[in-house]
């Protein structure tokens, strides 16, 4: 009916040091970074390190052939904003940029609803469909640049054999024709990851309460609004914003259909800050200039996208 | 097969103090029970003897080991867990065959072993199963059977038949316990059931708050709990505590609650004394109250009104009301109550307790 | 189900807008194709209609394969492809498994940053970066590619890694560290297993994200012999303004293939990958 005392079977003896090593090894602290120390090494050598070094480099007036080159402060920066070039380069990356997206977006939201549905090969198509994503950019927008040649073009082709058009279309030989051909090929693009993750927002819908809707009297639309728009409106959220980020950051896209021509006229921030930088002059200062140009913009999505991911998860 | 000590052992989360100052000593071979409600700090001891938590301060140890520093699998202790966690990517076998290959055990003698206990547990059919193919008992078998081969010096059980359905439980708490003596080896057992506690262990400690309130056999905590807690808790229905003040007079100690008065017995009296002109709890298991319809004339009897009245069959559970709440008592299956009627309470003083109102520990 | 079943409005607001989607989607693809197997001769007359094949030939083929480096191409991005998988997948497993089960200080800020690491575009960091490799000796090796582009790899595997650790119960550890396994053991042999979907979708995506990869291609391998094929394959094929559209298309058709048959094999890896960045948030 009593509590025991302890016996004095064995004294506890003081650890060795062998022994506290060990035991401080196996504690979930610092075995935590120690997991962790590959992954971070890598992030720390090859991100953080370059961009701070970026940072540094846009202060000076370094280039390919000199080793380090003078400081200059804010030149470069001050420089691009009188140039031309850089300022249309700004324009085009948001047109890109923000553009695209409600048009990825709404295809992408039609596909999806679409491919919600139950019809023979449902499978095959959804894997195929999401194929102009899967595939490697730099060639799906060889195939591009064919179908927007000025002389080869099918559409071109076949406009004018249905009597449209005159003459062949010039797809990217004016600013406005290569724009817009550079959105639609990043529209194509894009439109499958959209549509690949709402889609996966919608089969998490239950489907009792499409059913409990459709009993209370509610149309396709209106069951749209009310049961799935709610369940999706974080994925939608989520994809816009990542996309807008990637879109806004795109490169390879540009470079092959354009190279950021014709004259300049269709630069973004990724192939005007290569061509300063690394082709032509390879004024390294200015190009690394005009990559950090894109930061801020970048940090206020990734802010406003981490926040929101937050406030999901609590 | 060996002793299990808990010396002054402390565990403190973040300011809360789950295990307080436990001292526990489990004999070799015992099965031992560890119980007490959501909270109390069962779990955390037993995984603080698995090594699974770090001791705040104190220290476990095991045979003549002291393992407070040592990592769970150099404690040679096996574990079965409240959901069984059993390896879902290997079949049955080889999740008995785990820790004997972790140990480098000869492929033979592993072999031997697994087949020895899934005979032993009726689950020699099932070796080439994965988890998910068994059912609920056979998967809790399966949890047994790892822990078995590894022929540990301590078995540590967290619940282990809490996911079983009733009749599943109380088929397999048999089987538990005969296994259990069949090979002897020290077991400690955590369950928030109190029944059963009573009917596995050959003793039982009890835990609220992170303290240990009573360790011993289960008659001793039934018959005698060391407070309030355990009397309470130990026990089905609850035992009816009451306050009541202590008048002692002529060569009597009595304890008056409203209408009733109890006589203490001879050698309660100088215990009582002490609390002369105070108050103190009085407590009363159901069956030590003898309740009878109507009002029949006998002395040292009670008449209180019938509130509740709950035919089980095997036994009648009759609410009466008392004078600080309801008071249940149990009565012979064939007697009937009517609600609102008086009926007539005689008090076996003899398995009567008292307890300090502050402290809360027994008097008697 | 819910909704109009009738064959008629099935086929106007199903079917149609179903295969109007597959033309825009797939066209470019078909295009590829056929140009590929075009023969010269009718590539460039415009008179007759390109959409179709009246005639096909290998000869763009054969001439990819045997007159341009295409083959060592193939070789260099099948190095930097698995080089850079094997590795950002052993960090990111590594690192997963510390985010998603280590209790310790700094697990949220350290999941807070890895999640910004994934927001420093290659665009921004390419010129000073192709510093950094040149400085380390690297350029124009096998691990100007291979160790970059874990930066970009591993942030998302480890995110996706992490949550799949975390659906894993605490007891199977804890159970197989009473059965006599250490932290590492019983994260090789029960953690590991059990986390097999995440990791295969994990590396699915990585291949695909490395194999597509072109900027830090060009930057920093893009002489001679050690160009990868999307690198190779725009820079090569256009020799003084002369496009050579079959070569081009046969090479965008075999560039492509790899990614496409491992995505089809494990298209559920894939698009299971893909959603949990989105779905979960």
């Amino acid at each position: 009916m009593t509590t025991v005392r302890a016996g004095a079977v064995a004294q506890a003896t003081p650890l060795t040091l062998r022994e506290r090593l060990r035991l401080w090894l196996d504690s979930e602290p610092v075995l935590a970074y120690l997991f962790m120390s590959p992954g971070w090494l890598i992030l720390l050598l090859f991100m953080s390190y370059p961009f701070f070094l970026g940072i540094w480099i846009s202060l000076t007036d370094r280039t390919v052939g000199s080793a380090t080159g003078t400081f200059v402060g804010l030149q470069n920066y001050r420089e691009l904003l009188h140039d031309s070039v850089f300022r249309l380069t700004v324009l085009n990356t948001f047109i890109y940029g923000f553009v695209t997206v409600p048009f990825k977006l709404l295809l992408g939201l039609l596909l999806a609803l679409l491919l919600n549905q139950v019809f023979p090969l449902r499978n095959v198509l959804r894997a195929a469909l999401l194929l102009p994503w899967i595939v490697p950019t730099a060639l799906s927008s060889l195939a591009w640049l064919m179908l927007y040649d000025a002389v080869l073009s099918p559409f071109s082709w076949l406009l004018k054999n249905w009597g449209l058009i005159e003459s062949n279309i010039a797809f990217l030989g004016s600013r406005t024709n290569a724009i817009i051909s550079l959105c639609v090929a990043n529209i194509w693009r894009g439109t499958p990851f959209f549509a690949v993750a709402i889609l996966a927002g919608l089969q998490a819908v239950p489907q009792e309460l499409h059913e409990a809707a459709a009993i209370e009297g509610a149309n396709a639309f209106q069951r749209f609004v009310t049961v799935t728009l709610p369940v999706i409106k974080g994925i939608i959220v989520i994809t816009t914003l990542f996309s807008i980020i990637w879109t806004f950051a795109d490169f390879q896209l540009v470079y092959v259909l354009t190279k950021g021509g014709p004259a300049n006229s269709t630069h973004i921030f990724g192939t005007f800050a290569w061509q300063e930088g690394i082709g032509g002059a390879g004024k390294l200062g200015m190009g690394a200039a005009v990559s950090l140009y894109m930061f801020p913009v970048l940090a206020v999505l990734s802010a406003l996208l981490l926040r929101y991911v937050r406030s999901q998860e609590a | 097969m060996a002793q299990v000590i808990y010396d002054h052992v402390t565990k403190r989360f973040d300011g809360v103090i789950a295990v307080n100052d436990l001292n526990l000593e489990v004999k070799d071979g015992e099965f031992l029970v560890l119980v007490g409600p959501s909270g109390c700090g069962k779990t955390t001891a037993l995984r603080c003897l698995a090594g699974l938590e770090e001791v705040t301060s104190g220290d476990i140890i095991i045979g003549d080991r002291v393992v407070t520093h040592v990592p769970p699998k150099d404690r040679d202790i096996a574990m079965v867990f409240q959901n069984y966690a059993l390896y879902p990517h290997m079949t049955v076998y080889e999740n008995m065959a785990f820790g004997l290959k972790l140990r480098k055990v000869p492929k033979q003698e592993i072999d031997r072993r697994v087949k020895e206990v899934a005979e032993m547990l009726g689950i020699q059919d099932l070796l080439n199963r994965k988890p998910r193919q068994l059912s609920g008992g056979q998967r809790q078998r399966v949890a047994l059977g790892r822990a078995i081969v590894r022929e540990p010096q301590v078995f540590l059980m967290d619940e282990p038949l809490s996911n079983l359905d009733a009749k599943l439980r109380v088929q397999t708490r048999g089987e538990l316990i005969k296994l259990q003596r069949r090979l002897g080896v020290t077991t400690i057992y955590v369950t928030h059931d109190q029944v059963e506690a009573m009917t596995m262990g050959h003793r039982i400690a009890v835990m609220n708050q992170g303290v240990l309130q009573q360790l011993d056999t289960p008659e001793n905590l039934y018959d005698h709990p060391a407070n309030l807690f355990v009397a309470t808790f130990i026990g089905s229905p609850a035992m009816n505590i009451f306050p009541a003040q202590v008048v002692s007079g002529e060569g009597t100690v009595r304890l008056v609650a409203g209408d009733i008065t109890l006589e203490a017995l001879t050698e309660h009296r100088s215990r009582l004394a002490e609390y002369s002109g105070r108050e103190v709890l009085v407590g009363i298991r159901p069956e030590d109250l003898i309740v009878q319809p109507g009002t029949v004339t006998e002395d040292r009897q009670l008449r209180l009104p019938v509130e509740i009245v709950e035919p089980l069959g095997s036994e009648t559970l009759v609410h009466l009301r008392g004078p600080n709440g309801a008071l249940v008592a149990k009565a012979e299956p064939h007697l009937h109550f009517s609600v609102g009627e008086l009926a007539s309470v005689r008090v076996r003083i003899e398995h009567m307790h008292a307890f300090d109102p502050q402290t809360e520990l027994a008097l008697f | 189900m819910v909704g109009s079943n009738r064959l008629s409005s099935r086929l106007l607001f199903l079917y149609l807008p179903l295969a109007l989607f597959t033309l825009f989607l797939l066209f470019p693809f078909y295009w590829m194709l056929i140009i590929s197997l075009k023969p010269n001769s009718l590539l460039l007359n415009t008179k007759v209609n390109p959409l179709y094949l009246t005639q096909f030939t290998l000869e763009h083929y054969r001439y990819l394969l045997t007159n341009t480096d295409f083959p060592r191409w193939a070789w260099n991005t099948v190095v930097v492809t698995f080089g850079s998988t094997f590795l950002s997948l052993t960090s990111s497993i590594l690192m997963g498994y510390a985010l998603g089960r280590f209790r310790f200080r700094g697990g949220n800020l350290a999941g807070t940053l890895i999640f910004l690491a994934y927001l420093i575009p290659p665009t921004l960091l390419f010129i000073p970066l192709s510093q950094v490799v040149a400085r380390f000796g690297l350029y124009n090796t096998y691990w100007a590619l291979i160790l970059t582009y874990p930066t970009f790899l591993i942030p998302f595997a480890s995110w996706l890694l992490m949550g799949y650790f975390r659906t894993i119960p605490k007891e199977l550890e804890e159970c197989a560290m009473i059965d006599g396994a250490s932290r590492f053991q019983a994260m090789w042999r029960i953690i590991l297993p059990l986390a097999l979907p995440g990791v295969l979708s994990a590396g699915i995506f990585s291949f695909t994200l490395s194999w597509n990869e072109f900027l830090y291609a060009l930057v920093f391998m893009g002489s001679g012999h050690m160009k990868t094929i999307p690198v190779g394959t725009v820079s090569d094929l256009i020799r003084a303004d002369v496009f050579q559209w079959g070569p081009l298309m046969a090479a965008a058709m075999l560039g492509s293939v790899p990614v496409a048959v491992a995505y089809m094999f494990f298209v559920d890896q894939y698009v299971s990958g893909l959603t949990a960045g989105a779905v979960k948030g």
